[in-house]
């Protein structure tokens, strides 16, 4: 277990560090957007991973609403945590790269508003399984998880009507898309360095979660034990 | 002698529409006699009125374009001061765990609480309609029926997610902090929508068409999840 754990971490490190070398040195300057797109290859690796964060707690939520495994619930949970903070890193980067291309930090169209309420929902969702009595949390949780990702999707569609300032898909979006292979290449590598990292932080969360599950449900066996041994 | 006559009597459960009508009658005379929730609500929503009043000095031109987010906020902050008296209520004299163990269906109390809330937020609404034409110094340029249709659309919205998560944040250690906590991340399209729609009857500017359709469907939606999945949260152990 551990010297996988050493070999994953390690083949991280070499993924990330890479990845900054092609970000920041390899991938070509963007014609009209200089320098300042570069945040590019860590902006939209981010969300990715953030967003499959997010789907694999919806799946792991509706998995423990069906089956209720706790190991279901330990998914859950470290899914939450780990796409809340790689969210957080999607909704800084992108005003910090906003500022010198459109001229404001902020506005509100379909993708940055549904990221931004994703973020708040999935926020009262760690609030909510903080704040919950510990035997109730899975089951409401799972239940909050199943509206965020249905409201979500009202999100998107209400803010449609405004008109959209995020840049257009720039991969597979159609005619006039695409991007220079270097650029491909450095935001792959990220990515993969971005999911390695997501993986192996939500791995170790998991086993956390794992462990104090057990010592709970062993304490719980043992008051069970006491109070029959009372009883006698 | 036949058959049926030595049968074992069955307990059946008693029957979906009963329960939601006994219920629904329970809340109303409770209401009725103690008058806790409108009380409550109506005040604060007067607060929130003459507070924003204060905050903002507005032309009638002006209020009519922003008064559609300021009823929607006043009434949203409203409603939650009477959703967390919803199940607070039940939970004197245990009736919350005697409904727990009964074989009564869970989703008839689901939608006997959430169309009581309804009709306190409704009567609500029809009280406070008289204080913002006054105070905002308000005039509908559309037709003012369609102001009727966003109201219910909207309230309905507020009260099926409001009276779900009131039921979810009754059983957290801090129970009334957590409502809006968990309710308004996800009442934020259908704010969106209400908002959207009540200004463009207001203004005149713009058709409410689109907007009451979303709210309809979010209404539909949210209605069907929270009915299913209500059993789940009543029952979580």
């Amino acid at each position: 277990m551990k010297s996988t754990f050493s070999i994953l971490a390690l083949i991280t490190l070499a993924l990330l560090s890479y990845g900054l070398y092609q970000a920041i040195i390899v991938a070509p300057r963007e014609m009209t957007m200089g320098d300042a797109q570069r945040i590019f290859y860590y902006h939209v690796p981010s969300a990715w991973t953030a967003f499959l964060c997010f789907f694999a707690n919806l799946v792991a939520s509706i998995w423990y609403l069906a089956s209720g495994d706790s190991k279901a619930d330990a998914v859950a949970l470290t899914t939450a945590e780990v796409g809340v903070v790689f969210c957080t890193v999607v909704l800084v980067t992108g005003p910090i790269w906003a500022k010198p291309i459109w001229g404001i930090w902020w506005t509100w169209d379909a993708r940055l508003t549904s990221t931004l309420v994703l973020w708040l929902i999935y926020v009262s969702y760690l609030l909510l399984r903080r704040y919950s009595t510990a035997g109730q949390n899975p089951m409401l949780a799972s239940v909050l998880a199943v509206f965020g990702a249905v409201d979500v999707a009202f999100v998107y569609m209400a803010i449609r009507w405004f008109r959209t300032q995020h840049p257009q898909p720039v991969i597979g979006g159609g005619q006039g898309s695409g991007i220079d292979p270097r650029m491909m290449h450095a935001l792959l590598i990220n990515w993969c360095g971005f999911l390695a990292l997501a993986f192996l932080v939500i791995w170790l969360r998991y086993r956390l979660e794992r462990l104090r599950q057990q010592v709970e449900e062993a304490h719980a066996m043992k008051a069970i034990a006491g109070a029959k041994g009372a009883s006698r | 002698m036949s058959a049926s006559a030595v049968a074992p009597i069955r307990a059946q459960p008693p029957a979906f529409l009963d329960i939601l009508r006994v219920t629904l009658a329970k809340d109303m005379r409770l209401e009725w006699r103690s008058k806790d929730a409108i009380n409550s609500m109506l005040f604060f929503a007067l607060l929130v009125v003459v507070i924003f009043s204060f905050s903002f000095d507005l032309t009638a031109e002006e209020s009519r374009r922003i008064a559609g987010g300021l009823v929607w906020v006043a009434l949203l902050f409203a409603a939650v001061v009477a959703l967390n008296q919803t199940w607070a209520r039940e939970l004197r004299n245990q009736a919350l765990d005697a409904y727990r163990v009964s074989p009564a269906p869970a989703e008839s109390l689901f939608l006997a609480k959430a169309i009581g809330n309804f009709l306190f937020v409704i009567i609500l609404e029809a009280l406070m309609t008289p204080l913002f034409v006054v105070f905002y110094n308000l005039r509908s340029v559309g037709p003012a029926y369609q102001l009727a249709i966003a109201s219910i659309l909207g309230t309905w919205a507020l009260v099926v997610n409001g009276t779900f998560f009131a039921a979810m944040s009754i059983r957290t250690r801090s129970r009334e902090v957590m409502l809006p906590l968990l309710l308004f991340p996800i009442s934020i399209p259908a704010l969106l929508a209400m908002v959207a729609g009540t200004t463009a009857i207001l203004t005149g500017d713009n058709s409410p068409y689109l907007p009451l359709v979303f709210l309809a469907v979010y209404d539909i939606v949210f209605t069907i999840i929270g009915y299913l999945l209500f059993d789940t949260v009543l029952h979580a152990e």
